[in-house]
């Protein structure tokens, strides 16, 4: 038996490879389609990606306003500006007090979005479009119904208007930087615009955790509600909560929309990414001293996502406060 | 008994809750839902009032007549070019779209199923990208592209986003979970890599692909930091550009911007109430926008 099936094996073998061969030599290489379905995106990548970054380290070591082609080398002048530069160091300040604001209260909002919704049996698809919808606007479209119509500081914005039937004062929300009431305006327009799209993953997440655990929970006599909540639940969505924690923190680092549109003639409220807008396509079209900043930004975010997934992959439940 | 018992007590405690938790329940999310229904309500309101209406002295709910003319009066503000900014921003979204599902996810699953030595080193490479955010490194993307003569030009505006690492990786993570007897079959069939892949892979992802695309298509429409930097001249502005020089302008004509906002917002309230299926599959499966 074993010496037929061996002949069988190595018998039709070799006949078969050989008419294909000649036909597939090239075209059924695994190398050359590996080549063939991986290479525009990496030359693509090499280009706009890779490219990008290495000219920038070359620009932020050089004397580079208004032009791209520099060849004054200043070594690390351009980084000792930016990171010596109020504007510069006091975005980073927004950043952290954005980031502050507006991941806690996004997680807590989206999660408990998820936990209603999850709760419901009827009209749950209708209420989970009416959640999800925001996450179709764009930031410029929400800071123009936020800037133009909820907040704004005359007496026909709808805030004010709302607040005027209790008798509140007009409050100019954005043009006055004390007190910094435009914080609210931008964690506002950001959590309508974005708490949707959480609620989505928390909502999946919810529906993976196994229904044995509440029963067994039940049975050991945890009363259903907070006690299941803060020993089942919460734990449950551990991982969950850790992804999108990283996400709101990369995302609120990358904040530019809201600021730029919401903000458009102040000088406060300045996040990373609006600064360097303004600091290297500007008046001063400073191409070194921004491919500085971007590299400062870019090691930062490096150091923060490594920082954090350590944190939260390998620590122990505490992203639940 | 002991398995009864807490069955019992579970549907005791579900039924309790039923009459008075549930309509807390329903409570709740209403008043949540109605907040955030608000600003669509705004939009809609103010696109169709007039100016005096919007910035009356006591709120109006509703405009007395619906100003549909606020659209013609939209259309022939010479100042924001918002017909061009329209066109532009549909070749850009399709094209992008198109573009980044084509590129990443060749590349995904060359990656993930192509057999190749050297094809972990080059995952690396496409999983180191993840760690920079593309919108940290504009200002030395705007300069490679500027170099390239590409500002104001669709080309600059689309090019430089379709290779997305983040993409690509999606794509392979989801091509490894696909079946490999499927692939088997078209092997035997004779069909080579090429083959196998347009004929039976992609067919059998459609589900995958129109998550992808609807997250892409919406990305698209709704980016702004890029299309900013680029289209420098008013006829290269893409409909985001153009609803935030609203902002930045000297005179301001409410029922104009609103209406231009809601104009902007309506392309994707369609693609989201038909195409919600595949977005929401496509986030719960991917945990990503963008």
């Amino acid at each position: 038996m074993s010496t037929t099936t061996k002949l069988d094996l190595a018998g039709p073998a070799p006949a078969k490879a050989s008419p294909a061969r000649p036909r597939r030599a090239l075209r059924g290489s695994p190398t050359f389609n590996f080549w063939l379905f991986t290479g525009p995106f990496l030359i693509g990548l090499a280009i706009f990606v890779y490219a990008p970054i290495v000219w920038s380290l070359w620009l932020s070591f050089f004397d580079a306003r208004f032009t791209v082609t520099p060849d004054k080398f200043i070594g690390f002048d351009n980084y000792k500006y930016m990171l010596t530069n109020d504007d510069f160091v006091g975005s980073l300040g927004t950043f952290t007090v954005f980031a502050a604001f507006i991941v806690p209260t996004t997680w807590a909002l989206s999660l408990g979005l998820a936990l209603l919704v999850n709760r419901l049996r009827f009209m749950r698809a209708f209420f989970r479009s009416v959640f999800f919808l925001p996450t179709a606007c764009s930031y410029v479209a929400a800071s123009l119904i936020w800037k133009m119509s909820i907040f704004s500081g005359v007496r026909f914005g709808l805030m004010n208007t709302v607040l005027g039937w209790f008798g509140v004062e007009n409050i100019a929300w954005l043009a006055d930087p004390s007190p910094p009431w435009y914080w609210f305006v931008i964690v506002t327009a950001r959590l309508w615009l974005q708490s949707g799209f959480y609620m989505i993953l928390f909502l999946a997440a919810l529906q993976n955790i196994p229904g044995e655990l509440y029963e067994a929970a039940a049975i050991d006599g945890a009363k259903p509600g907070w006690q299941t909540f803060w020993y089942i639940t919460l734990p449950q969505l551990r991982a969950t909560s850790t992804a999108v924690i990283l996400l709101l923190l990369i995302a609120a680092y990358q904040a530019f929309d809201e600021f730029f549109n919401l903000l458009s003639k102040t000088t406060w409220g300045r996040p990373p990414l609006v600064e360097l807008y303004y600091k290297a396509l500007g008046e001063s079209q400073d191409y070194g001293a921004g491919s500085a900043g971007a590299v400062i930004l870019t090691v930062l975010i490096i150091i923060v996502t490594l920082f954090q997934g350590k944190i939260m992959g390998f620590g122990r439940g505490d992203e639940a406060k | 008994m002991t398995t009864t018992t807490p069955e019992i007590r579970k549907s005791k405690n579900r039924r309790g809750r039923g009459v008075m938790g549930s309509t807390g329940l329903y409570i709740a999310t209403s008043v949540a839902a109605f907040l955030f229904l608000v600003p669509f309500y705004l939009i809609v309101r103010n696109a169709l009032s007039t100016d005096a209406e919007i910035t009356g002295e006591n709120w109006k709910f509703f405009p007395t007549d619906l100003q549909w003319g606020n659209v013609s009066d939209l259309f022939s503000n010479s100042s924001v070019p918002f017909a061009q900014s329209l066109w532009n921003s549909t070749v850009v979204a399709v094209l992008h779209t198109a573009g980044v599902l084509l590129v990443c996810s060749l590349a995904g699953y060359g990656l993930a199923r192509i057999p190749y030595k050297h094809a972990n080193k080059i995952f690396y490479v496409v999983l180191g990208t993840l760690m920079v955010p593309t919108a940290v490194t504009f200002v030395p993307s705007f300069v490679l592209v500027s170099s390239l003569g590409w500002v104001d030009t669709y080309r600059g505006l689309i090019v430089p986003g379709l290779f997305s690492g983040f993409t690509c990786f999606l794509f392979r993570q989801y091509f490894l979970g696909f079946p490999k007897e499927l692939e088997e079959a078209a092997r035997v069939d004779g069909l080579g890599y090429w083959g196998a892949y347009w004929r039976v892979v992609v067919p059998n992802s459609l589900n995958f692909f129109a998550a992808m695309a609807t997250i892409t298509f919406i990305n698209g429409w709704n980016s702004f930091l890029w299309p900013l930097v680029i289209g420098q001249d008013p006829s290269a502005w893409t409909v985001q550009v153009a609803l935030s020089s609203y902002t930045t302008g000297q005179t301001v004509v409410f029922h104009q911007i609103f209406m231009a906002t809601a104009i902007s917002i309506l392309p994707l309230v369609f693609v989201f109430l038909f195409l919600q299926r595949w977005l929401v599959q496509g986030i719960a499966q991917t945990g990503i926008k963008g």
